[in-house]
């Protein structure tokens, strides 16, 4: 797997440096212009520099021959973020029409090694874009995902082939994979947002079953940020209200009753009074009251080092629709 | 019922005090004297380190300490004829380097070592029909390049080289239902990506397209009970990532929602008392790029022993005075 990238590590003593290869022998190396600070040229490894000054050899003639094409490759094996490189590694593929689905198995194997590099997804984006074939993309990124569900660039990556080549039958199901082995993954919640927003869009019973669903979700696990941003974002995104969401406000309401203690249940109530307020439904007095309540709760008790956030909603709300003493 | 939240644990004996020559050192010595094959690790990103260590120097009031005119020849020798930087000398043009070079400059005051005119061509042919901006020519679209080219710009006094308009329409795309930014219409919010966002507005004055409270809510419930920020939720808090909640706080009139102090005593507990410099959580290793964000954060936090910083470009308020560069913030 990722040994290959790195199989010449592991044979060190076989290793040739390029300056004692015959078949280099006709290219002069280019040094490491040196910059503000002075490099001693001594410390650092002796590979590294035999490698890059032959790189910038070919880089400056321009070369584009199957030895630099090999080059590049021990040049990735050292430094996988060095862009340059991957610009010329393209230049060579596409000069020497190289056999793309073997590139695809050489940068599987580097982000295998280096999941969290730009340049290796880029890289692979560009391969797919050229073979126009996205077919190994979904079983690649889960792989990935399995080590680290909320790698960036894999989603990125993932995002790109599902929206290019129309890969959305499945997807829903992948994310809820994911969130029954972590309930807390943001990631997922983000992708089941884009699975829905950009497929069907959220209709009318949709938006019942995704509700109920993060609500389930909500009552396994209370203090989840994710579930709860979810829950709000995708009732604001459909244009509903949240406090007239049939049974939502009393499901909350009964979570709280029966002990569930975190910021984020105190929150979306608080936002529930919060657009009662605005839309002029139930008592002022009333909702104002609780919402008062809810911000005090928060700000001394629930959540003490957010205080001044909560306290900026407490006096927003007194200064809109409270009388002049309360704003004090 | 509530699984423990993912945070550190800042040691009893750890820094509490800003050990402001030490990472002064730290920043003038490296890449002198740390071991050099890490300095050859990083050519690739040569000018972004060069920025994020004279930036610093320019914080902690020792620029002088530097060598002004290699760095201004160095940066120079890494333009391309086509206008755009490259890491350093010989490598491709992007345009994650070609904001640093600017930075280094306008530091400087030494645009005039470049052909500005050739580098506002650069910035302004990457720029898509969709509005959004590729890093190079290979194509890669992010929000990130988007914030790059308006900075870049800005600080050559040369915004009218792009459409606005349409840059903006792909950076309000990108928007989320949370309130935060990703990378591309679509993704994942995540801290850093809000930054480059909240910035391109501040830097195009467009501020008020910002959901200030959603946003602002999302951003300051980053901070963990260790008082450091995190970049998206379940991750640990990082410097770098509490540098760009920060700065994005403070655009959009929110800093004071998080707990000032705790983050204070988070970023200063991630110095390293022997080396000086700052990493990304206590007790890690540091690097020139979290001394510089660890350093900014403090300025933003109100420390006074260091310059002020500007939370969009990340440079000192002092520098852009002199080229007259004022950005609109939101009011708190
Ligand atoms: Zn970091």
């Amino acid at each position: 797997m990722a040994d290959d990238v790195y199989s010449s590590d592991e044979n060190e003593e076989n290793y040739v440096f390029y300056r004692d290869r015959e078949e280099w022998k006709d290219v002069t190396p280019v040094p490491q212009e040196e910059g503000p600070h002075p490099v001693v040229q001594i410390a650092y490894s002796d590979r590294f520099k035999d490698v890059f000054d032959y790189f910038r050899a070919v880089l400056k003639a321009d070369e584009r021959s199957e030895r630099a094409f090999s080059l590049t490759k021990d040049a990735i094996g050292l430094n996988a973020a060095n862009y340059t490189v991957w610009h010329y590694r393209r230049l060579l593929l596409q000069d020497l029409k190289k056999d793309l689905w073997e590139e695809m198995k050489f940068v599987k194997d580097v982000i295998e090694d280096q999941p969290k590099n730009y340049q290796v997804w880029h890289h692979r984006r560009v391969l797919v874009e050229w073979l126009k074939d996205a077919s190994k993309e979904m079983q690649f990124t889960e792989e990935i995902l399995n080590m680290d569900a909320k790698n960036y660039h894999c989603w990125q990556h993932r995002q790109w082939c599902i929206r290019e080549f129309k890969l959305w039958d499945g997807e829903l199901d992948f994310v809820n994979n994911l969130l029954c082995e972590d309930l807390r993954n943001n990631s997922a919640w983000n992708q089941r947002f884009y699975v829905i927003n950009n497929s069907t869009g959220i209709t009318p019973e949709l938006l019942d079953m995704e509700v109920s669903y993060t609500i389930q979700m909500i009552k396994r696990a209370p203090n989840n940020e994710s579930a709860w941003n979810y829950l709000k974002g995708i009732l604001m995104a459909a244009g509903a209200e949240i406090s007239s969401y049939p049974k939502l406000m009393d499901t909350c309401q009964e979570l709280r009753a029966s002990g569930v203690h975190t910021p984020y249940l105190l929150a979306f109530l608080l936002d529930c009074h919060e657009e009662m307020l605005e839309t002029g439904s139930g008592v002022k007095e009333d909702n104002l009251d609780k919402a008062v309540q809810l911000c005090n709760q928060l700000a001394q008790e629930e959540d003490t080092i957010r205080k001044e956030y909560w306290n900026y909603c407490r006096r927003s709300l007194q200064l809109k629709y409270g009388t002049a003493e309360e704003t004090l | 019922m509530s699984a423990p939240v993912k945070d550190v644990t800042i040691p009893e004996d750890a820094p509490s005090d800003l050990l402001l020559n030490k990472h002064a050192d730290f920043i003038a010595l490296y890449g002198a004297k740390k071991d050099d094959y890490e300095y050859c690790m990083t050519e690739y990103l040569r000018l972004s380190g060069m920025y994020w260590g004279l930036t610093t120097m320019d914080l902690l009031g020792q620029l002088e300490r530097m060598d002004r005119q290699q760095v201004v020849e160095f940066v120079a020798a890494c333009q391309h004829d086509c206008g755009g930087f490259g890491a350093s000398v010989g490598h491709d043009p992007h345009l994650l380097y070609a904001l640093s070079a600017v930075q280094i400059l306008t530091l400087y005051d030494a645009l005039d070592a470049v052909n500005v005119d050739k580098l506002v061509e650069f910035v302004s042919n990457l720029q898509q029909p969709d509005g959004s901006f590729y890093g190079d020519k290979w194509g890669e679209v992010d929000t990130r390049f988007s914030f790059c080219a308006v900075a870049c710009l800005k600080l050559l006094g040369k915004l009218s080289a792009i459409d606005v308009e349409k840059a903006t329409n792909f950076v309000l795309s990108c928007m989320n239902f949370d309130g935060g930014f990703g990378c591309r219409p679509g993704s994942e919010s995540h801290s850093g990506q809000i930054y480059c966002c909240v910035g391109f507005l501040a830097v195009t004055g467009q501020l008020h397209h910002v959901n200030a409270d959603l946003l602002g809510w999302w951003l300051c419930e980053r901070q963990l009970p260790s008082g450091g920020l995190n970049g998206r939720p379940e991750k640990l808090p990082d410097v770098c990532y509490s540098w760009w909640v920060l700065a994005s706080l403070k655009m959009i009139g929110r800093l004071h929602w998080i707990d000032k102090d705790k983050l204070r005593t988070f970023i200063l507990a991630c110095q390293d008392e022997e080396t000086g410099g700052f990493a990304d959580r206590p007790g890690d290793m540091v690097d020139p790029f979290h001394t510089l964000f660890g350093i900014a954060g403090l300025s933003l936090l109100g420390a006074t022993e260091v310059k002020t910083v500007n939370p969009v470009l990340c440079m000192p308020e002092d520098t852009l005075r002199r080229i007259n560069l004022h950005i609109e913030l939101l009011s708190s």
